[in-house]
């Protein structure tokens, strides 16, 4: 691996089972991404985005071919391996927020840093950085149902952000946000990888995140058909 | 301490199905509690007033004599060897001769136990002074129980029918001196007390004793052939039996009351892992592993227990001191019970009952908490991400 490869897949097939037989949802992917990368896989539905951007989270595993993310084949770690370096290196950005709805703003932002045993006042000072990054500062002690769809999806890329990880994948981030909002998300996120160097890796099919990418890669029925620079 | 603190967040952010599971828990908590320190509470209080009444420090039997047989009082009586009668004269050892009678209250005839004790003795809170004095008739105290049951009072002058040591009949008037409260009916029902020595006189047993009961700071180390000695082991088995019995029967009911928690806590543990699947898979994403969700999921459902204890502890600790000052009352039946038992119960709750209900509580809600939190060890994350069901 070079020094600024953060993921480099190889041959990667992933097939689910389906009835007696099985799909292919990647079908001999070869890849490489970089540090500081603001990156986009790109298609239609079915297309196989969000299950290469799963396997590159750890979340999946390859039917064929490696993924290499941070040095981690991601077939060869233990659940337990994953985990650890899910909770240290990615940060995660989900169509649907998935924030803990029982949580405030705060506590949700504050959990990645509660499972890798910060201390409170260094907790503190990282969650009002990163609130202060996606400017809610003042929805601190609001809950999700209490925020908009934008505020929800803000307070998931500050969650996402809060341990500085080196790579950030985000699926479908814009999907239930209206364009204001969705230009609001988009640009904090080039901001926060302009300044803090994290690659991001998009899985979208949404032309106002398109715009943004600083790479993109098409998908196809599981293959790379074609992988563009900015 | 991260597992606590997440769970603790996510219990109370669950709002009112948490206070529901932990208000029934700290029910059934309190409940158990009160429930073991009256059956303590009856105990401690039994075995003080058999003390008190009955058994003193421990009774020295003829060794024929068995309180269940009433055909062996003929034969259980002897006169009381000379080593004791000093113990006697100073008080340490009160003899009590027994004999069976009938007595004829308003025409009816009822069987008793006829009891002849020394009127100064000090052992025994029986107010055998009224016995002392020169009374034509056979002066005679009885228990609140013998006094109903025969519907006698104070001044009433009753036929008493008994057999001397050749087995002859003979009878006399007695008459009620003195009408007695205790709590043990060993000394109230069907018993009738007179001085010691004039029923050896109308029994012609001179000198004779069935048991002698030993002043409670007395111990007897004697050794006497045709004498053995009961101690308190002895003689409080039997009480001490019908209260285990009691607390195994009081356990079964506790035990469906905790089933019903458990079963609400296993349904809200159930319930959670269905509708929190996103959360799962997100929990998932964010690093934790597996076995940190499945005991996140295990410490939360075991907080509830938590929860109860402490939110348990504000109307219970106050609650629980009230009773233990007032006492419970019993009802009215309960004097015919045939243990000793009062009317009023003091509960006793020492420090190992709570620590032993709390930890029960706490273990058993665990367990129920950890089985169905297991099934998130076979999630797949990308479709608990999602929130599909599995």
């Amino acid at each position: 691996m070079e020094n600024n490869e953060i993921v480099k897949i190889s041959g990667l097939v992933k097939r689910f089972p389906i009835g007696g037989g099985h799909f292919t949802a990647l079908d001999g992917i070869d890849l490489t991404f970089g540090t500081g990368e603001f990156s986009g896989l790109v298609g239609p539905s079915g297309s196989g985005k969000t299950t290469m951007l799963n396997i590159i989270g750890s979340l999946d595993c390859p039917s064929e071919g490696t993924a290499v993310v941070l040095g981690n084949s991601v077939g060869e770690l233990s659940h337990k391996k994953a985990a650890k370096l899910r909770k240290e290196s990615l940060g995660f950005i989900f169509q649907t927020y998935n924030l803990l709805p029982v949580y405030t703003v705060f506590e949700n932002v504050e959990f990645p840093l509660l499972l890798l045993d910060m201390s409170a006042a260094e907790r503190k000072q990282a969650v009002l950085d990163a609130l202060v990054w996606v400017g809610l500062t003042d929805k601190v002690k609001s809950r999700p149902a209490q925020l908009s769809g934008g505020e929800c999806q803000r307070v998931a890329i500050a969650r996402a952000m809060v341990k500085k990880p080196q790579l950030v994948l985000a699926d479908e981030p814009t999907a239930n946000l209206d364009a204001a909002n969705s230009h609001n998300i988009l640009q904090t996120m080039v901001r926060l990888n302009e300044e803090l160097k994290t690659t991001f890796i998009f899985a979208t099919h949404d032309d106002k995140v398109i715009k943004y990418l600083k790479r993109k890669i098409s998908l196809e029925d599981g293959k790379v058909v074609k992988d563009e620079q900015k | 301490m991260t597992a606590f603190k997440l769970a603790f967040r996510n219990l109370i952010g669950a709002g009112l199905r948490t206070w529901l599971n932990v208000g029934v828990l700290a029910f059934i908590l309190i409940l158990i509690i009160m429930h073991f320190g009256m059956l303590n509470g009856w105990n401690r209080q039994a075995v003080t007033d058999m003390i008190a009444w009955e058994i003193g420090g421990g009774q020295i039997w003829q060794e024929n004599y068995d309180p269940y047989d009433p055909f062996t009082l003929e034969d259980s009586h002897a006169p009381i060897p000379n080593s004791m009668q000093g113990e006697i004269e100073k008080g340490n050892l009160a003899p009590v001769l027994i004999t069976q009678a009938t007595i004829y209250p308003e025409g009816r005839m009822q069987s008793i136990l006829l009891k002849g004790i020394n009127t100064v003795q000090q052992v025994s809170e029986l107010p055998t002074a009224d016995l002392a004095g020169d009374y034509t008739e056979i002066p005679a105290i009885i228990g609140t129980i013998m006094a109903r049951n025969a519907r006698l009072n104070v001044g009433d002058l009753v036929t008493v029918r008994w057999r001397d040591v050749d087995g002859t009949f003979d009878a006399d008037e007695a008459v009620i001196v003195g009408i007695f409260k205790a709590d043990v009916p060993a000394v109230t029902a069907g018993q009738m007390w007179i001085p010691i020595d004039r029923l050896r006189e109308m029994t012609q047993m001179p000198g004779e004793a069935t048991i002698l009961i030993a002043d409670q700071e007395y111990t007897w180390y004697g050794s006497e052939e045709g004498w053995v000695l009961r101690d308190h082991d002895f003689l409080l088995k039997e009480m001490r039996d019908m209260i285990r019995m009691k607390t195994i029967g009081g356990s079964f009911l506790y035990v469906i009351l905790m089933l019903l928690a458990m079963l609400a806590v296993f349904d809200t543990q159930v319930l959670s892992i269905f509708r929190r699947q996103k959360e799962i898979g997100t929990y998932m994403a964010m690093g934790m592993t597996r076995s940190q969700i499945v005991r996140l999921f295990t410490v939360e459902g075991a907080m509830h227990s938590i929860l109860a204890v402490v939110l348990g502890a504000i109307p219970g600790i106050p609650f629980l001191i009230w009773l233990s000052n007032k006492g419970w009352a019993m009802p009215v039946d309960s004097e015919g019970f045939g243990m000793a038992i009062a009317e009023r119960i003091y509960p006793a709750y020492s420090v190992g009952l709570v620590l032993t209900v709390m930890l029960i509580i706490v273990i058993t809600t665990t367990i129920v908490s950890f089985l169905p939190s297991r099934k998130i060890s076979k999630m797949n994350p990308t479709e608990a991400i999602k929130g599909k069901l599995q």
